[in-house]
């Protein structure tokens, strides 16, 4: 089954977003390309599905 | 002490092939005494095919070069009736610890999975593995198996014709010519054959160099195995702790491209970065140390007429995940049997081609893996790099990415799915069994599966009764019957699944042919046939 992945599906987006940013405040260049390097390796074994981690992977390249 | 790999084992002895009036012709020559070629010799002189191996040294190979041995290869070494000196020897490890930077992030204790005969791998120094196979040889010589081991005797010429291949050998005395109907190019890495048939070598090329030290502890170390992913004494690049028998230790430190490989050599450089890596404290006397540089690439293809590449001669791999020798026993595993028919004349020429299909798709899947593993060793771009590291940070925590963590994979044996020898399939039967795939082991009461098939075409009946002998075309079939009171466990798991029982008809090396919830015998006929190349 191919994954939805236009549909808004986070609850509380603004609250989402500013955990983002707030997780990288303070942080180098260098340590929030690390940190975001953790954070998709932590997520992508949160999905644990192959299909729909490449689903994900075409859907950002397309942008 | 005389080290193993000083004293001549096969000394150069003046052979009256050397005084005939005309090239003597030989059945099969196999250029090279290395682990390939003498595995070879041995399965071909098993058959009772006359084999000459020609090789220009006459000792086992210097220092310890490849290590380890994994399940397949201890499993070819039974059939080739030296797995137990191997085995006894080798060393077994369990506990691994993985390093980065200058701190531990995780260890591993390796559970294997149980009901095999023989361990994941062993560790063992190549020396010891070719003094085996040699030994071996002795044994089949004395049994009065036409074998022959001529040192001293280096390949300098060949020149091809349709149905034999000129050889010239030179040797102390002088050079001399020799025929073979078959010619098998175990020559290693810089394959001289290869050269003088001007053939290519090709494939995706990267080249990596390593300090590969034997060392020596003079006090208790622990039977472990140390990797380092950039660690402070080789910024930027790996090194491995493995233990090998006889209180040696092998290390191997990345060193990357470009390099001046004298001065890396050099004890005065090598002794501090041990210390680093050991702790000051450790003593130790450094045995044996030497630059390996690879290629990663493998020929085009495999077989040129009679002549047939086998070993590191036709590919060439990483030493992460202990490719080398491991694939190259496969490829004297694939071929003997091969070989054998068509001398025979039981089996058609083409049948050889089998060969080239199942062990270049080998070839590939060890490049590709030893590729994926170098990748993950040394990013290749800033962004890998930053992935890399990543999964490493996060292995200290998260037992998830320690699957990720790839410090090359463990050699296993290729399925040869697709294959033109593969017949009927069964596909409610297990995946692990479908044909190409080796046989994987399985215990039966006190004795083991792959023992009782040996190395003849067997029809294995599982749950089932099959005939004791099945002779057809000039071929005998060995009938294995496991009644289904019989069955262990991991038999039913590996060769059942929800079935009750099932057939395999199973090749002389060991790989499923085809396989049937029930069979005719005409399906039998027509499997067995696929399975020759007919
Ligand atoms: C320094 C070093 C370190 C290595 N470390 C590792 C490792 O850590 N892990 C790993 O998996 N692999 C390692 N390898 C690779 C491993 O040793 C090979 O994969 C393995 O030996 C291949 O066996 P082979 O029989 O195909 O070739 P080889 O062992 O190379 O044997 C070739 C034989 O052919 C003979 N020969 C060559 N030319 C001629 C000629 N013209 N006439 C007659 N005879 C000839 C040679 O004398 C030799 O005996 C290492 C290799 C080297 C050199």
């Amino acid at each position: 089954m191919t994954p939805d992945l236009t549909a808004p599906k986070l609850e509380t987006p603004d609250a989402f977003y500013a955990d983002l940013l707030a997780a990288h405040e303070g942080l180098t260049k260098a340590e929030s390309d690390a940190c975001n390097a953790r954070l998709i390796l932590l997520m992508a074994n949160h999905i644990a599905d192959n299909e729909v981690l490449r689903e994900l992977l075409d859907a950002a390249k397309r942008r | 002490m005389t080290k193993l790999f000083e004293v001549p084992l096969y000394p150069y002895r003046h052979s009256p092939d050397q005084d005939a009036p005309a090239p003597v012709r030989h059945p099969v020559v196999i250029i090279g005494a290395g682990p390939v070629g003498l595995a070879m010799a041995i399965d071909l002189a098993q058959a009772d095919v006359p084999v000459l191996v020609l090789d220009d040294n006459d000792k086992v190979s210097v220092g310890s070069r490849a290590i380890c041995f994994a399940k397949r290869s201890l499993e070819i070494f039974d059939r080739l009736g030296c797995g137990d000196q191997m085995v006894e020897k080798g060393v077994v490890w369990n506990l691994g610890k993985v390093y980065f930077g200058d701190r531990q992030v995780y260890n591993f204790d390796l559970l294997p999975e149980a009901g095999h005969k023989r361990p994941a791998f062993i560790n063992l120094q190549q020396y010891y593995c070719e003094l085996y196979l040699v030994e071996r040889i002795r044994a089949l010589q004395a049994e009065g198996k036409p074998v022959e081991i001529r040192g001293g005797n280096r390949v300098e010429n060949l020149h091809q014709y349709d149905d034999h291949t000129l050889v010239t050998i030179e040797t102390a005395e002088g050079a001399y010519n020799l025929e073979a109907d078959w010619l098998i190019a175990c020559d290693g890495a810089n394959s001289p054959a290869r050269r003088m048939l001007d053939l290519d070598f090709v494939g995706r090329v990267f080249e990596d160099n390593f300090l590969i030290a034997d060392v020596v502890m003079k006090a208790d170390f622990p039977t472990e195995r140390w990797f380092w992913f950039d660690p402070p004494f080789n910024k930027d690049q790996s090194a491995l702790l493995h233990k090998q028998p006889d209180g040696v230790w092998r290390i191997d430190l990345q060193l990357g491209w470009d390099i001046d490989k004298e001065k890396e050599k050099k004890p005065e450089n090598v002794i501090p970065r041990l210390k680093q890596m050991l702790g000051e404290e450790v003593e130790f006397d450094l045995e044996w140390v030497s630059i390996y540089t690879f290629q990663c690439r493998r020929m085009e293809q495999f077989r040129h007429g009679r002549v047939v590449f086998a070993g590191d001669s036709a590919h060439q791999v990483s030493p992460f995940g202990a490719r080398g020798a491991n694939s190259g026993f496969q490829d004297a595993d694939n071929l003997g049997w091969k070989l054998k028919l068509v001398l025979d004349g039981k089996a058609p020429e083409t049948l050889l081609d089998s060969y080239t299909f199942e062990r270049e798709h080998g070839a590939d899947e060890n490049i590709l893996q030893s590729s994926r593993s170098t990748d993950f060793i040394t990013p290749k771009s800033e962004m890998s790099r930053i992935f890399r590291d990543a999964v490493l940070d996060l292995s200290e925590h998260y037992e998830f990415a320690r699957p990720l963590v790839n410090s090359g994979r463990l050699s296993v044996p290729c399925v040869y799915d697709g294959s033109p020898l593969n017949g009927p399939d069964a596909e409610t039967l297990p995946n692990r069994t479908r044909p190409g795939s080796p046989a994987v082991d399985a215990p039966m009461g006190d004795d083991w599966l792959l023992q009782r098939l040996g190395g003849s075409f067997t029809l294995l009946g599982i749950g089932a009764n099959v005939p004791e002998e099945i002779e057809m075309g000039g071929i005998v079939v060995k009938g294995v019957s496991i009644p289904g009171d019989a069955v262990s466990m991991e038999l039913k798991e590996r060769y059942l699944g929800t079935s009750g029982k099932a057939f395999y008809l199973i090749r002389p090396d060991q790989h499923i042919a085809a396989r049937w919830l029930d069979y005719a015998e005409e399906e039998l006929v027509a499997a067995l046939k696929t399975a020759m190349g007919w």
